[in-house]
């Protein structure tokens, strides 16, 4: 008797992102990461209405909606820009991949995905074909990590089901 | 099917934007990270986030109504603690936010946005005005029927739900793609809240009764 899932829709931006929700450390927290890229459409067009949410796996010390102190958060939500772009700023997480979902405005459900930080052995990257498996890994660039999350069509990104 | 197809094309949005391949089902790793989920702890909610009434100076414009009810598990176990957000346009269907460009009034004492964490028993309780029905540019003469937006965590990543409130009786039901993008009669009919006269309060709000029923996780397999 499961509650069937609706589209998060395109006027949310009052409701659920908060000041800190892209920022999972503070500034100059150690080791801190970005992960930034664009949300697509199947045209190719910038989604400008998605919501992002990352999860590391822990909860962390820093809070999930109010930041307080100096430790790290697990958990960050951040709106895709006009440009379709969201960035976020975080602590590495303890293994090779952190948890990502999408809503958007045409999602009536959210698609989940994971960003992996290098590719390497992995029981769910082994289970692709290599165009499919290289969606899922991001782009390395000093401290800042790129991925793209294609809705749909040519390099559509692996979208998983639990 | 509990859930609506990605692809749902009466919704012209998702015709861009559903993933065109299946989801991947993926079993296989107990230590997958999507198997766990933030825990929140009460300092993260103001004692007035859930109530929507009393955010501003003075009192928005609409019907009072009290919206409570329980977020549980597939095996009808509660989740405690656990962080309920809301959202919804004002009772004109107007929402305060810069997109919405709908032609009726702003409430300077109406924001629509709340959030609160469930109890021991799983319970949520909002206080806020009954939303307007919107208009929306999907198709011709296209009106959302009056709704009230609900995000619900869990325990797992994997449940974590978007979904969307519904008032009983309402004569949009049938134009609507995005409700009737659920498949099943009877799941379109969990959407729907139930007036319940033990929550309304006399001489002061209306109570509707909505619970939500998240999916299991797959160590419940
Ligand atoms: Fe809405």
């Amino acid at each position: 008797m499961i509650t069937p899932s609706q589209t998060v829709g395109p006027f949310f931006g009052h409701a659920l992102p908060y000041e800190t929700g892209p920022d999972l450390v503070p500034d100059g927290y150690p080791g801190a990461i970005t992960v930034t890229g664009r949300v697509l459409d199947g045209a190719g067009e910038p989604v400008p209405d998605a919501l992002l949410e990352l999860w590391l796996g822990e909860t962390g010390t820093r809070g999930v909606l109010r930041r307080d102190g100096e430790g790290a958060s697990g958990f960050g939500r951040c709106a895709t820009a006009p440009d379709g772009t969201y960035r976020f700023r975080t602590a590495r997480p303890a293994g090779p991949y952190l948890a990502l979902l999408v809503f958007a405005r045409g999602l009536l459900r959210a698609v989940a995905t994971r960003v992996y930080l290098q590719d390497g052995p992995d029981p769910l990257l082994d289970s692709l074909e290599p165009e499919r498996r290289a969606t899922l890994v991001a782009r390395e660039d000093g401290d800042v990590y790129r991925f793209d999350v294609r809705l749909q069509g040519e390099g559509e990104t692996v979208f998983l089901e639990f | 099917m509990t859930h609506p197809p990605n692809l749902s094309p009466a919704y012209r949005s998702t015709i861009l934007r559903a993933p065109s391949r299946p989801a991947v089902a993926f079993k296989t790793d107990p230590d997958a990270i999507e198997l766990t989920s933030p825990v929140f702890g009460h300092q993260e909610v103001g004692a007035l986030d859930a109530d929507l009434t009393r955010q501003h100076a003075g009192e928005p414009i609409g019907e009072r109504i009290i919206v409570t009810g329980r977020i549980l598990d597939s095996s009808g176990r509660p989740i405690r603690n656990t962080l309920v957000e809301a959202w919804q346009a004002n009772a004109a269907g107007r929402y305060a936010h810069e997109g919405d460009r709908h032609p009726a009034p702003l409430d300077p004492n109406f924001t629509g946005a709340g959030r609160c964490l469930t109890d021991d028993e799983g319970r949520y309780r909002f206080v806020t005005i009954k939303p307007g029905a919107y208009p929306w540019r999907n198709h011709h003469n296209a009106w959302r029927p009056a709704h009230i937006h609900f995000s619900v965590f869990g325990t797992a990543f994997t449940q974590r739900l978007v979904t969307q409130m519904y008032f009983p009786g309402d004569p949009l039901f049938p134009f609507d793609p995005i409700l009737q993008s659920v498949p099943d009669a009877a799941a379109r009919e969990r959407l729907v809240a139930a007036f319940d006269l033990d929550v309304t309060e006399p001489e002061w709000a209306l109570g509707y009764r909505f619970d939500v029923v998240l999916g299991r996780t797959p160590t419940e397999d």
